[in-house]
Parts: structure tokens; sequence; C-alpha cells
């Protein structure tokens, strides 16, 4: 844990469980949809769903959603704001079980290009976040670092060709992880780095047949 | 020289063996795990006291309510009184409220703020702080120092029980923020890292039980004046830990303590706004409406 994750983040209020960190899950999903998010459905799971609305919890994760930064002003004005540029946002009350958080949330949003994601993440206190699941694989993401995330295809041999890709270029890899739901089937790994990830990097990997997709995601503000 | 620590003891011995103070031992392990030079950490920090500073400023400038309705304008009224003749144990005790208030208020009012550790805590350290300011030489660099002796306190909660009012209730908000505030008091007066630690663990153990029922889920009631009042708080633990008094239950057992009554608390009094204040008869009134969709339907 950084300093400043216990000194900050700078935020605008109320709260930074419920308006920091469910902006920094919007802000996290649009990273991950890789493009604008054109509409949400967002399921309010606990203490999200029970006072979400005091919290500006639901604009919060707008904000996100519009690439607000936690202590952007703008978010007092987020949903008039995606309103407006024609981002439609559906909120309802879900139950995620009595294992998860109750400051958690599940995301479905639909971008260009016919992207789709869906993300479960929790909000666990001071700003930091968790994430639960990512398109149905369970990964745990923290957004303090750079990030890589790949979908793709479930081979032997996948994960020695992508870290021969972070080798050649001397990218240190802090945590990497590897979720599928079933064998040989669709799986994804998640690339935590040391430093941003290197326009070369993304070449490499993008010329891999077996990656579906990737997305970039910075360190969260 | 390793410089891990996940519990006070570990933190107060390589104070000891480095001859260092915890704010600088904090500094120290920021600058190893971050990689970033001594001066960007330390301007950062200074940036984010800036942003205390004014968040009080601006709340000290209120004079409307929330958009809810709750809060608004009290931070002002204390400052007044404090500024008053004769004001109940000094000015600097109703300023340092004045303080507490003016951050919270900022924060209802939608402004920017630095969560320390949370939102609903941040008017502790900050007022702590510019207290000190008013009545000690404490400059701004020095008040970025203390916010890592803050920092420091606040990772040993992290590692051992959490910040968030959902999982502990305001023992874990407010009760932290004091705490960390109660040790950067300590050390930016001159005090011993042992002192600070003990100031910590004085200041969490009588905030032990707090619960957060905000009402209508905003946060406002009771957070806007927990804030004040628990800045004060920390002086008073400050000053039982410098004055020597016994700390019979160490602050990593307070710690252990506070996430065990965090995991026995009742759900409905962990910032779900179903007991409590928020479900008196004045408190519901202020029954937040469900999220809105848009466009609106």
């Amino acid at each position: 844990m950084s300093a400043f994750d216990i000194i900050g983040p700078p935020m605008i209020g109320p709260s930074s469980s419920h308006t920091a960190g469910a902006a920094r899950i919007g802000l996290l999903a649009r990273y991950l949809l890789g493009a604008v998010p054109e509409s949400a459905v967002i399921g309010l799971h606990g203490s999200f769903a029970a006072t979400g609305t005091g919290h500006a919890t639901d604009r919060a994760l707008a904000g996100g959603l519009l690439g607000f930064s936690p202590d952007d002003e703008r978010i007092a004005t987020a949903l008039d704001l995606a309103a407006a540029g024609g981002m439609e946002i559906l909120f309802s009350s879900i139950d995620l079980g009595d294992s998860v958080h109750p400051n958690s949330t599940r995301l479905e949003l639909s971008g260009a290009c016919s992207r789709h994601l869906e993300l479960v993440a929790s909000s666990v206190g001071g700003g930091s976040i968790e994430t639960l699941s990512i398109d149905g694989f369970s990964v745990r993401l923290c957004g303090q670092l750079d990030t890589l995330v790949l979908w793709h295809e479930d081979r032997p041999g996948f994960l020695s060709h992508v870290t021969a890709i972070f080798a050649a270029v001397e990218a240190n890899i802090a945590t990497i992880r590897t979720a599928r739901r079933h064998r040989a089937a669709e799986a994804l790994t998640a690339v935590e780095l040391d430093a941003p990830v290197l326009p070369e990097i993304s070449g490499l990997l993008s010329r891999m047949s077996s990656i579906l997709h990737q997305a970039c995601i910075p360190p969260l503000p | 020289m390793s410089l891990h620590f996940t519990k006070a003891a570990e933190l107060l011995e390589l104070c000891e063996r480095r001859g260092e103070s915890i704010s600088e031992v904090t500094l120290q392990r920021e600058i190893h795990e971050s990689q970033l030079a001594r001066e960007i950490i330390l301007r950062r920090m200074k940036e984010y006291f800036v942003i205390m500073r004014d968040s009080v400023k601006r709340g000290l400038s209120i004079e409307s309510l929330s958009p809810s309705g709750l809060s608004g304008g009290d931070a002002r009224k204390l400052a007044a009184y404090a500024a008053g003749e004769a004001p109940l144990l000094g000015a600097q005790f109703a300023r340092t409220m004045a303080y507490g208030f003016a951050v919270l208020e900022t924060n209802a009012a939608f402004g920017r703020i630095v969560a320390t550790p949370t939102a609903g805590s941040a008017g502790v350290v900050p007022a702590s702080l510019l207290s000190l300011q008013d009545s000690h030489a404490l400059d701004d660099d020095g008040a970025a120092r203390a916010l890592f002796t803050a920092a420091g306190i606040g990772h040993i909660i992290g590692a051992n029980a959490c910040f968030s009012g959902a999982q502990g209730g305001c023992q874990a908000e407010v009760g932290s923020a004091s705490s960390m505030a109660a040790a950067a008091i300590v050390e930016a007066t001159g005090g011993s890292p042992r002192q600070a630690v003990d100031a910590a663990a004085f200041a969490l153990m009588n905030t032990l039980g707090l619960v957060c029922d905000p009402v209508g889920g905003y946060v406002e009631v009771p957070c806007v004046s927990r804030n004040g009042m628990f800045a004060v708080h920390s002086f008073l633990a400050a000053t039982m830990a410098v004055s020597g008094a016994r700390c019979v239950i160490p602050f990593d057992d307070v710690v252990i303590a506070m996430h065990d009554i965090g995991r026995r608390m009742p759900r409905a009094l962990k910032e779900t706004s179903e007991a409590g204040l928020a479900t008196t008869p004045s408190g519901l009134r202020f029954r937040p409406a469900p999220p809105r969709s848009t466009p609106a339907t």
C-alpha cells in the first residue's frame, strides 16, 4: 500500500468508497471496454444500492464512464452530461450474494465496434477498488499499476509467447494472472507492469493470432 | 535494510535501528516502493496538503445548506465563536473543530477534498495539522512530513483491519483518521515514535464501537460534526501520550480489536442507513430516492 493510498486520492465528495471508488470503477470499465460506452446497465449491490444516491455513486460511476478522474468537478453533473452525450445508463439494485463486498457493482457496457464488457468490481475503502470478474473471468485487479488485459484463446505456450515479448523489450512484469471458464476455450490474462505499456509490446501482441482483443490501462488517478 | 512493516512493533523497531522518525521511515518506504525521487514524493504530499487547506478555506466560507439540506454553515459559526470573547477551552479548541467541520461541509457540497483515509473522515487530519500551524512553528514542509507519520499509522491499520465504514463502521473511518492525526501531532511537535504510536492507540481505543449510521445515506449527519469533534479527540490522545500516560493495550492490539468489533457489528450499522440515527423519526425524513437512470424513463 502506498502512502498515497492512505493520504489520498484528491477527490470530489462526498464518499471515498461510494464516490471516488465508484468513479474509478467506471473509469476502469471504460478502459477495459476500449471504446466510449454507448450504453450501460449498472447493478448496485449492498451499500452501493442502499446509500448510493446520497453518496452520488450513480453520478460517480457515470463520471468514470465519461472518462472523468475522481477529482473532476464535472462528476456532480455527470448524469446530465451522460444523457446529453447520448450515453444511456440504467441503474438497478442487485444481490451478488453475502460473500461479496457491500460496495460492489456489476456494469454491462456496450460501445463502438460492437464491443461489450461485463465488469464486477468492489470499492474496498478509501477509494481503493478491486475487480472480481471481467467478462466472467475471475481476475483481481486494483488499477494501481499499468495493466495490460488480453482476451485470448486458451492454447499451450501462450504465456511463454507473451512473456518472451516482455522480456525482449525488458519490461518487468509485476504480476500476471490467467483465468479461463472452460478448457481450451477463451481465456483472459492480466499483466501488471512497473512501467507504461510500450507501443512495441501492443504491436507485437496484436500480431499473435491467439489474441482476440487487448486493453491497456494506465494507473487509475 | 528492509523497510517492510505491517505492525507498529515492526515500525518502532525500524525507527529505533535507523534512528529515524515514523515519517522518515514511511517516506523511505514510499521511495523504495515507487522508485520515485524523494523531492517528487514530498512535493506531491505538499500538494495534497494545499488541497486540504483549500478545502478548509472553502468550507469556512460556506453559508448555504448542502443539496440534501443536512449540513452547511456550521464551520463558519464555529470559527466566529472561536474568534469571540472567552470561548470555552480557548480559541484553538473551537477553531480546530471549525476546520474539521469545514472539510466535511466542502465534501457535502461536491467540493474537492483529500480522502484521509476516506472522504467521510477527511477532516480530522487536516484540521489537526492546520490547528498546529496556528499554534506551533509548523510550515507546509513540516505538515507534509507529518502526513507521512499519518500514512505510516494508516498503513498498519490498512494491513490489519480496514478503512471502510461499510466493512468496519465509523471506527474504521474516523477512528483510523483520529489515530493517524494523533501520531502526526506527536511527531510534528517533537515527540518520539513510541509516543506517536501510543497516541494512535489512545485515539483508536476510544473510538472503538463507533457505528456508521448516516442519515439519509448522506456523508453529513453525524459525519460533519464527528470530524470536528474527533480532530479535538486527536489532540486529547496526543496529550495523553506525551504526558507519559500508560498505554496498556498497544496499538497493534487495538487494531485487532477494531477489526474484530467491525466484523461483529451488525450490517444495519455499517453504512447501510438501515438503523441508528438514519431510522429515527427525524432521520427518516431524509431517506434517499432510488438511483436515477438516464435518460429519465
